[in-house]
């Protein structure tokens, strides 16, 4: 009777599909209600010198213009990124210098695009090189990594390796747009307390942040997010707008509703930084590989560091006795980079899979056994075992499902009409991580059961997943048990993000609603901190395996992907429905990411030039195909808790390098470059 | 957004007599509300057209189709008539915007959108189209998408519409109503040049109202169209290179009669007149049609990142024409 693993049909779909769900700038109204609106830097460099509130307070419906000069100061927690309005200095281009609050959004606009904003203008610089003067090597990675790492003698094996791959790969920057962008609704009350509901992928770490940012108890902070529509991690942290809401509502006194529009997401919330990545590859000639070397130069911003880890997942993948990565940064007057799906395995894995298919192609070999042939006994990195891997099943279950035909690629073979036709592959891997949770369970004593944490659905189904998860551990149906979930009120517990929400959710939540049985008490709380920290030296990861079906028209260039396969390995899988649809998104977001997505810079203005989904393009309805999706059934003791692995990211690793190797398999063109598009392929 | 007067014409002619300078005329709004929401287009008034009657697809005098203004592009593009007599019309429009977009656009309105060039689009940013004589940033920027055709160094916008093109390769001819009479303007004669005064984008006065489009009697070469649009994804794209061509062969298998306009090279949609001349009277084979596409893009004068396009064009003729050979 257990209903996990059941593809069970989402709790809020309703609610969502009806227009009923209510987000965080739905909350709040009423006549006085007040409209905050950002206004960003149009200089990349320099000062803010001055601005004309005057010129604009005499508007009848706006309230007031906030400046660094006149903003209340806010304490210090540390994140410069949340430290809006406390100086003149201007980092990069977009940062927010100001904001204007009036009684309608409208009118907040029309100031705000009137506002004059006086600059002392300084020289920037912001495109990426290779041999950036700035570049340095940071002291770890995203979130606590190694910068660099070594094992054995890489150079003197890639010397003594009969066959070699060197290549340069480039990656542009990736701007997370989740449905909902970024927005706020603040409401201090009369005893000192703020409501504030808000949409990101965390309620407890806002609260922390807005209590240390305006020094009050955190308890006096109260974060609602009931529901979010997407993030992508551009909601994994606090951002300028929730803080900017709260001052605006402590200054006026007003409910003040704040929303980042699309233009702003371009600079404000984050993005995924463009990477020059250089990977060698060593091999025998029966593909066994001697050496691995990945080294990546990236680009941070000059008011915070943020190192995304691109190399990290290659420590991992395969075996080979020599081996070394590598990360330096340059540090540019750019917006702040920071986490968008699966940071750091997302581009890494791009041009590390594509430098593997090349490999297979000099050795005339078939990519997928040359995957097949590297596969390591234990982690490659730290020399601890597996608790599962199953990468060899999923690329032998997805070759399978595909119709992949064996052996050596031979490109620019397949045409049909006017499309060049071929087929690629790649691997995928995203680390399994989790974090400490407190749930509360308590039952009515008539049978109803409801378990209470603080858990964060970004539209991926967990509230569905972690309800299926305390029926299964009460044993009972699922109309018998109920999940809170998305209120600072109820028991702390981490972020929806790095893959482990579900994981870290569903452990702490199992866990309350086994001793509530076992205690017989109405109610118990528990926390997993304990439990985690007695997890055994295990390499813990999800793998997955991406075949991918390219066709490109031979007059114009245009790439199409009609279909893609992905096999994934990450432990039990609690939803069916749901896990299907993460695994979907992943693998499209990836599509988009090889043919579509492009933060295009703009040097002398110092700016992504082209900041709406007009101009940055996503993937359409009409660019994805048939996507196929499975899993290899996995029950892996050492996991702990559900035994589950988290499914947010894996999806994405793996796609973008899957289509370039089937781009390369269709036309004969390497592209190393992202996102491939009709002039690299034109003939 | 800059705050407006609003007012509802009831009939053409009221329309063009309510509007003045600093007017605007509001159809579909699906490109002129998104510029007033960045600040671009500013206007005092808006006029609402969209209840002037003009939502009709009627015969038209000599054979030809007369479309209302405020005909939906949806509407148009499943119109029976325009199906079979001038599918390059159909084609094109099914091939822009998105569904949604589509619903509620206008044919008038269609022509009159403007450039998506970003820097147009961003009023942080100089744009002679937008602030004349502050400079285009797009020529040393992004411009990838851009004009490699008859653009100044005062601007390389492009004009957006898919629609357009196919309408200059028919010979289509605009109604246009203004406050001191009616007017007949070929689509070919509708926009301008970039030259030194990149702001006006066609040479319609503020006061002219786009009333119908007239399309001339079909024939071999409207109904053997067809619309081709190279684009970076499958739908919601401004095309990289589009292709409107109609092809009319004698018995013996020679060009009687051809059209070719190209999109998205220009400030405007560029009628190939150049490579019909070079097709007129010779064989209808892919080596003509590469020679003729050659003779039309010698002129091209690319920047850097669009200079593919010049290929890409040269491709997609070929192959339109290539196509309507074989049918």
């Amino acid at each position: 009777m257990t209903p996990v693993g059941a593809p069970v049909v989402r709790d809020e779909a309703l609610e969502k599909v009806t227009g009923a769900a209510k987000y965080a700038y739905e909350y709040g109204s009423g006549e006085q209600t007040a409209y905050a609106w950002i206004v960003t830097s149009t200089v990349a460099r320099g000062r803010v010198m001055s601005v004309g509130a005057d010129h604009v307070l005499t508007a009848d419906d706006v309230i007031a213009v906030l400046w660094h000069e006149n903003a209340p100061r806010l304490g210090d927690v540390g994140d410069p990124v949340v430290a809006v309005l406390q100086d003149g200095d201007v980092h990069y281009r977009g940062q927010v210098v100001a904001l204007v609050v009036a009684k309608t959004p409208e009118a907040a606009r029309e100031a705000a695009a009137r506002l004059p904003v006086e600059y002392e203008e300084l020289s920037h610089d912001v495109v990426l090189t290779p041999d950036h003067e700035t570049l340095y090597k940071p002291a770890q990675v995203n979130p606590s990594f190694e910068t660099d790492t070594r094992q054995g003698d890489p150079d003197g094996a890639l010397e003594a390796s009969p066959v070699t791959v060197d290549h340069t790969y480039t990656t542009v920057a990736l701007h997370n747009n989740p449905m909902e962008p970024h927005a706020s609704t603040a409401l201090w009350h009369d005893d000192g307390t703020l409501t504030l509901w808000d949409s990101n992928q965390g309620g407890h770490p806002v609260r922390e942040t807005i209590a240390g940012l305006f020094e009050v108890e955190p308890g006096a902070v109260r974060v609602v997010n009931a529901h979010v529509g997407g993030g992508f991690g551009s909601k994994g942290t606090p951002r300028p707008n929730v803080v900017l809401a709260v001052m605006a509502a402590r200054v006026t006194g007003r409910p003040v509703k704040l929303a980042v529009t699309r233009q702003q997401m371009f600079s404000l919330v984050g993005y995924r930084t463009p990477t020059i990545q250089r990977i060698r590859l060593g091999a025998e000639a029966d593909g066994r590989l001697n050496a691995i070397v990945h080294e990546v130069v990236e680009q941070t911003a000059t008011v915070k560091e943020f190192a995304e880890q691109t190399a990290v997942a290659t420590r991992k993948i395969y075996a080979a006795p020599h081996r070394r990565t590598s990360h330096r940064l340059a540090r540019l007057d750019v917006p702040v980079p920071s986490w968008m799906r699966a940071p750091g395995e997302c581009p890494g894995f791009y041009a590390f899979e594509s430098a593997m298919d090349e490999l297979a192609h000099d050795l005339g070999m078939d990519p997928v056994e040359l995957r097949v042939r590297n596969e390591p006994e234990v982690d490659p990195e730290t020399g601890n075992p597996f608790s599962s891997r199953n990468l060899v099943a999923c690329l032998r279950e997805g070759a399978a499902r595909f119709g992949w035909e064996p052996g050596p690629r031979t490109p620019r073979s397949r045409q049909e009409g006017r499309w060049l036709i071929g087929t690629g592959v790649a691997a995928s891997f995203y680390p399994t991580y989790e974090a400490p949770a407190t749930a509360t369970a308590s039952t009515d004593g008539n049978g109803h059961y409801t378990v209470a944490i603080n858990a964060t659905d970004i539209g991926t189904g967990a509230r569905t997943a972690l309800r299926q998860l305390a029926a299964e551990a009460l044993d009972l149906p699922l109309e018998r048990v109920s999940i809170r979930i998305g209120d600072s009120e109820l028991p702390p517990a981490g972020l929806a993000g790095g893959s482990m929400g579900t994981r870290s959710w569903g452990w702490a939540v199992t866990k309350a609603c086994a001793q509530l049985l076992s205690s017989g008490s109405p109610e118990v709380t528990v926390n997993t901190a304990d439990d985690i920290e007695a997890l055994g030296q295990y390499s813990r990861g999800a793998y997955g395996a991406q075949f991918v079906e390219v066709r490109v028209d031979v007059d114009t260039g245009e790439l199409r992907v009609p279909r893609m396969t992905g096999i994934f390995a990450a432990g039990r899988i609690v939803n069916a429905r749901t896990a299907r649809s993460q695994i979907v998104g992943g693998m499209t977001m990836g599509l988009s990411m090889a043919l579509h997505e492009e933060g295009v810079m703009d040097a002398a203005f110092g700016d992504y030039a082209n900041h709406d989904l007009a101009g940055y393009h996503v993937a359409s309805c009409a660019d994805v195909g048939s996507i196929d999706v499975g899993w290899i059934e996995e029950d892996d003791e050492h996991l702990g808790g559900a035994r589950t692995k988290g499914i947010g990211e894996i999806g994405i690793v793996g796609t973008a390098a899957a289509v370039a190797n089937a781009v390369f398999d269709a036309t004969g063109v390497r592209v190393r470059e992202l996102p491939i598009q009709a002039q690299h392929v034109l003939s | 957004m800059k705050p407006f007067t609003y007012a509802l014409a009831e009939a053409p002619g009221d329309a063009v007599h309510q509007a003045e300078r600093g007017a605007r005329f509001l159809g579909g709004g699906t490109n002129l509300v998104d510029l007033m929401r960045l600040g671009v287009e500013t206007p005092d008034l808006l006029v609402d057209v969209t209840r002037l009657d003009l939502d009709r697809i009627e015969p038209a005098g000599e054979g030809g189709l007369l479309i209302g203004a405020g005909v939906r592009n949806s509407d148009l593009a499943a119109d029976p008539r325009v199906r079979r007599d001038y599918p390059v019309l159909s084609q094109a429009l099914l091939s822009g915007a998105s569904g949604q977009l589509r619903n509620q656009a206008t044919a008038g309105g269609n022509l009159l959108q403007r450039t998506r060039c970003v820097y147009f689009q961003d009023v942080t940013k100089p744009c002679n189209k937008r602030r004349p004589g502050s400079g285009c940033p797009a020529r040393t920027g992004a411009h990838r998408d851009l004009a490699i055709l008859g653009a100044s160094e005062h601007c390389v916008a492009t004009h957006p519409s898919d629609f357009a093109v196919a309408l200059a390769a028919l010979d289509a001819r605009l109604h246009v109503k203004s406050p001191t009479g009616d007017r007949r303007v070929p689509v070919t004669e509708l926009y301008r040049a970039p030259g030194e005064d990149p702001s006006r984008d066609t040479v319609l006065e503020p006061t002219d109202l786009i009333t119908g489009i007239e399309l001339p009697a079909p024939g071999e070469v409207t109904r053997t169209s067809l619309y081709r649009k190279a684009r970076d994804r499958a739908s919601y794209a401004f095309a990289l290179v589009s292709v409107a061509a109609g092809l009319d062969r004698a018995p013996d298998g020679t060009v009687r009669e051809v059209r070719v306009a190209i999109g998205s090279v220009a400030h405007k949609p560029w009628r190939a007149r150049r490579a019909e001349t070079a097709l007129a009277g010779r064989p209808a084979t892919p080596e003509e049609f590469r020679r003729a596409a050659g003779v039309e893009l010698d002129a091209a004068d690319p920047l850097p990142d669009n200079a593919f396009k010049v290929k890409l064009a040269e491709n997609m003729i070929v192959e339109a024409l290539t196509r309507l050979a074989a049918s």
